[in-house]
């Protein structure tokens, strides 16, 4: 009866950093923690250690709005978010923790023709990489979504959707405490409040590195941190073709379920989806300048609540319940920037914008391949950072820009 | 919260009438090699602290302009028409 009441961690706290370690994770969010998870599980490299600036999870990984999707543009992103869409079907039950995932479908609006024409394009994409994937008119929305206002009498009036019925929201913190107890598990140290403070590096290769707790040896080092990943990486003088925009989100308060798909318009930069608590979750787009300040905007919420009220009129009484705000790091190309830089043993999980939640898993599975064979695996070769000095660009602008 | 911009021709403005551009880049010698020019086309400083930057008044005099901010606090320290 007693251990009822007994107050479990899920993961351990660590006092002392050790010397040396195999490899150091730089960022205690999912990209981080899925990558030393596969490293233990995957790969039987238990001797590494995740390093925090602050608290696990406190970045964009629990910042996000949740969604995940494989309905990308590119053949290379469509592949890439297609396996990050299966792993994620197997996580709760290979973590033994319920994510609380609800594949529930994914609208993506087309308000006009060009609207049309692209997501006819990315569903060609999909069906043939075998990902449930297809434009839908608007007899089929109304069955989906009758809830939504699909006449024509409004500014952007609905003409035709993309529809991803495997697309799904995921209680995101979930992912981080799922990841970071099967980390701890396995033996792999997570250190909070751990910065890093420099890269050591002797004839181009990685040595070390210094923490505002002391120094670290190691021998492989990876940045997963986001909008901070300029700042780390320039620790290790590998330039970034990235800016730190931020990105917002807010919830109104909670209300009876009517809405059981996830809406996306482009058109309107807005994205909505009804929570597990019933709260309506909305994000709109980034800032266009570059900021590191992570305060929330007036006209964001004054934009995103204008376009939600076009589709949604009845949430007009609704009232905002919290707003918030991450910093993403966005690439000329709306594609992430993965795997090896000019540092031998410095590695980068990097240009996520504003899609890396959906892409954790595989993130850390492709990381974990690469930092044990020391070979890229061919399903992030496309995203490596040598695209942008050949001019090899994976454009995803389409289907990342402003959707989710 | 956001934050007010001076256009150089009509004064403190709220930033969502202006177009960022982004930082001052260096344009790259005559003919650069692929890497140079790549450097030139994609990698940003992007710093944490004070940036210089271009910006255009689109919903004023359409001006385009350099700015010092800081990226941290989104503090404008000086804005001046480029020479």
């Amino acid at each position: 009866m007693k251990d009822i009441f007994r107050v479990r961690r899920m993961w351990r706290p660590r006092s002392e950093l050790k010397p040396r370690y195999d490899v150091v994770i730089v960022g205690g969010g999912t990209h981080g923690l899925a990558t030393a998870y596969y490293l233990a599980k995957n790969h039987g490299i238990t001797n590494v250690a995740v390093l925090e600036k602050s608290y696990i999870g406190s970045g964009a990984a629990g910042r996000n709005t949740t969604i995940i999707r494989a309905n990308y543009r590119t053949p290379e992103g469509a592949e890439f978010y297609k396996k990050s869409v299966e792993l994620y079907e197997e996580l709760g039950a290979d973590l033994d923790f319920n994510l609380l995932f609800s594949q529930q479908g994914h609208l993506t609006l087309a308000h006009s023709d060009r609207g049309i024409i692209t997501a006819t394009e990315r569903a060609e994409v999909n069906q043939l990489l075998g990902i449930d994937s297809r434009v839908i008119g608007r007899d089929e929305i109304r069955e989906l979504c009758p809830e939504m206002d699909l006449s024509d009498d409004v500014t952007w009036p609905v003409m035709a959707a993309l529809y991803h019925p495997r697309g799904g929201i995921i209680r995101h913190d979930a992912v981080v405490w799922g990841y970071a107890r099967g980390v701890d598990r396995r033996g792999i140290e997570i250190h909070p409040y751990t910065e890093v403070t420099g890269i050591d590096r002797e004839n181009g290769r990685v040595t070390g590195v210094q923490t505002n707790r002391g120094p670290i040896s190691c021998g492989t080092v990876i940045s997963a941190t986001a909008g901070w990943s300029t700042l780390v990486c320039d620790l290790a003088d590998v330039p970034l073709p990235i800016t730190t925009h931020i990105l917002q989100a807010f919830v109104t308060e909670p209300m009876k379920p009517f809405l059981d798909v996830i809406i996306v318009s482009s058109q309107m930069h807005v994205y909505i989806s009804q929570t597990d608590r019933g709260e309506f979750l909305i994000g709109a787009e980034i800032e266009p300048y570059t900021t590191y300040r992570g305060t929330s905007t007036f006209p964001f919420l004054e934009f995103a609540a204008r376009h939600t009220l076009e589709l949604f009129p009845q949430l007009e009484r609704v009232k905002v319940l919290r707003q918030w705000t991450g910093l993403c790091d966005v690439s000329p190309d709306y594609s992430p920037i993965l795997g090896k830089t000019e540092v031998e043993g410095f590695h980068v999980s990097a240009g996520w914008g504003t899609y890396g939640f959906k892409a954790a898993p595989i993130v850390g599975t492709t990381l974990a391949e690469l930092v044990a064979t020391g070979d890229t695996p061919a399903l992030i070769q496309p995203f490596e950072l040598e695209r942008f000095y050949t001019d090899t660009l994976v454009s995803e602008v389409a289907a990342a820009a402003v959707s989710h | 919260m956001s934050f007010l911009l001076a256009c150089p021709n009509c004064g403190p403005r709220d930033v969502n009438e202006f177009h960022c551009q982004g930082e001052v880049t260096i344009r790259p010698k005559a003919s650069p090699s692929r890497r140079e020019l790549s450097e030139y086309l994609y990698f940003r400083r992007n710093v944490a602290g004070v940036q210089r930057e271009w910006w255009y008044h689109r919903m004023g005099c359409e001006a385009w302009f350099l700015a010092e901010r800081d990226t941290r606090t989104n503090e404008v320290l000086s804005t001046e028409l480029p020479e």
